[in-house]
């Protein structure tokens, strides 16, 4: 595990997702958290922009939910990796849901499927009543 | 809730976003939006999105919702000041802002609105 240096290593390593109010704590969060990792600016940006998206889901089609982090060091490469989960009606059909363009009804459908793009790794676990979880993971 | 401010400049509606806008906050704005165009009669508006260090799916909408409301209400968008990394971000979540006007700063995006007013 990396070492954190600053005083962002806090005993806290979770945020709800519950408001509007709380995603937009949540990207301030990511966007610390990159700095603190060292990101450039755009790697910053793609990696806030990819946890508002999934923040978003998780209240829109969760119900609400909480963003887990952690930072991560594999032999020098620093990363940071961030869990999205919700106990919300889950996707049925995954596959589907992560084309561009498909949504529900209340979005653009570019969330999951934009998110995907912008970080280097990504992982859902879902099904339909089990809820959602999205894991994403971005190095430096 | 917050409002976003909407500053009236003769025929000229000019707004700058300075806060991390939540979605509620962006929904109000395009609907103070197209309140004060219908009331001013404005044939313009200026969005300066210097100061947002993110633009997601949902603001991506929110400005092109304001940029088609604002045309069928007869008043010309320009959004100004994406900064780089905000551009490069949106552009690979796959939202280009088709058909909205954009400008590098404010001053040449008033510039394109006086043309076209």
């Amino acid at each position: 595990m990396f070492e954190s240096r600053t005083p962002l290593n806090v005993a806290l390593d979770e945020a709800p997702l519950r408001s509007d109010h709380e995603i937009v704590l949540a990207r301030q969060m990511v966007r610390r958290l990159t700095q603190e990792l060292g990101f450039s600016l755009v790697d910053q940006t793609k990696m806030v922009t990819a946890a508002s998206e999934l923040a978003r889901n998780a209240l829109v089609y969760g119900g609400g939910g909480r963003m887990k982090w952690e930072l991560l060091d594999n032999g020098g490469r620093r990363g940071l990796k961030l869990t999205f989960s919700d106990e919300g009606p889950g996707i049925a059909n995954v596959e589907i849901a992560m084309t561009d363009g498909w949504t529900s009804g209340k979005g653009l459908g570019m969330g999951l499927s934009g998110a995907r793009r912008l970080v280097n790794q990504f992982e859902i676990d879902t099904r339909p009543g089990a809820g959602t979880r999205v894991t994403i993971t971005r190095w430096k | 809730m917050q409002h976003i401010p909407i500053l009236r400049m003769g025929e000229l509606l000019l707004v700058t976003i300075q806060v991390d806008m939540h979605d509620q906050m962006a929904l109000q704005l395009q609907d103070d939006l197209t309140v004060a165009i219908a009331r001013f009669g404005s044939k313009g508006v200026l969005i300066d999105i210097s100061a947002l260090e993110m633009v997601d799916s949902f603001i991506g909408r929110m400005i092109s919702d304001i940029s088609g409301m604002a045309r069928i209400l007869d008043a010309a968008t320009v959004l100004v000041g994406m900064r780089p990394a905000v551009a490069i971000t949106l552009v690979e979540l796959g939202l280009s802002l088709p058909g909205i006007a954009t400008a590098l700063n404010v001053e040449r995006g008033m510039a394109l609105l006086r043309r076209n007013v």
